[in-house]
């Protein structure tokens, strides 16, 4: 049967356990550049935060493993939230 | 009545993602809301986020990161037929998100004790920054509360699945869904950590 997720070798608890040090990592990186400011604070939560995102959704989420379908439902959505973040600040830079 | 019960494991996993891309919409709209109103009064939100406890928000969030990891191992273990573990790991990723409850009760407590909460005499001799700062931070964490606690009562009730054998080794994808809503819980709180106590 087509089930994408089952058709591979489950991960280990390795995988996870050095997913979680990394988002632990992430974490301390994103509280230490907090303290140099508010421009280094917010460069560090548009990218550092999306990027510990990702890693739940790709590997505790498990969307590494399904196929086209539900990777294409996730980033639609995310897609469709990003053109009204950017619609939003291109109204206000205008104003 | 059948022997065989068929399962569709893609499709429950289908189903259960289109119900999240719902919530990540709902609280995008909020991370928009958020956005606008910050970029409106950067100042004010700066001085209303000195209010916030750093310490608490970093600890929640290793608490949540944990939890994560927890429900994850979980299935790694019932995937291998390791019941009792399972079990424990899942009992534990409740715990952590009782902890978590509690920490945050602490927090919320503390702001009320200094007048901050929704329509307080306080709040509304503060800036109008501010005011919107406190009212998106208690909708935002609220409304979030509220998802852990929906998560445990799911989580909870697969744990007794676990334990009747109703979620097995050949038969999992409860968990897999519970373990998809927990995860969903925590990526909102990734966000939520920096918007408010971070980067405001």
């Amino acid at each position: 049967m087509s089930d994408p997720a089952t058709a591979i070798v489950h991960p280990g608890y390795g995988t996870f356990i050095k997913v979680w040090v990394a988002l632990l990592a992430l974490t301390g990186l994103l509280v230490t550049l907090s303290h140099f400011g508010q421009t280094t604070a917010v460069w560090g939560l548009l990218i550092l935060t999306p990027l510990k995102a990702g890693l739940v959704f790709y590997f505790f989420m498990h969307l590494r493993y399904e196929g086209p379908l539900l990777k294409g439902v996730v980033l639609i959505t995310l897609g469709t939230l990003l053109i009204f973040f950017a619609l939003l600040f291109a109204d206000v830079a205008f104003r | 009545m059948s022997e065989h019960v068929p399962h569709d494991d893609f499709g429950s996993r289908l189903g259960m993602w289109l119900f999240l891309v719902t919530e990540m919409v709902l609280f995008g709209g909020l991370f928009i809301a958020y956005s606008y109103m910050r970029a409106k009064y950067p100042g004010e939100f700066h001085q209303a986020g000195e209010e916030l406890n750093v310490t608490l928000g970093v600890i929640n969030t290793v608490v949540l990161l944990t939890s994560s990891l927890t429900v994850v191992l979980s299935i790694v273990a019932i995937q291998r037929g390791e019941k009792a573990r399972s079990m424990g790991l899942l009992a534990s990723t409740l715990g952590l998100g009782t902890v978590f409850l509690v920490i945050k009760s602490f927090e919320w407590a503390a702001k009320f004790h200094h007048g901050l909460y929704p329509n307080s005499a306080h709040l509304a001799t503060l800036p109008p920054g501010e005011q919107i700062f406190f009212g998106l931070y208690f909708t935002m964490t609220g409304l979030h509360g509220l998802h852990v606690i929906a998560g445990m009562g799911v989580l909870a009730w697969i744990l007794r699945m676990l334990a009747k054998d109703q979620v097995r080794q050949d038969h999992y994808i409860h968990l897999e869904n519970g373990g998809l809503y927990w995860h969903l819980v925590d990526v909102i709180w990734i966000f939520l950590l920096p918007l408010f106590y971070l980067a405001a």
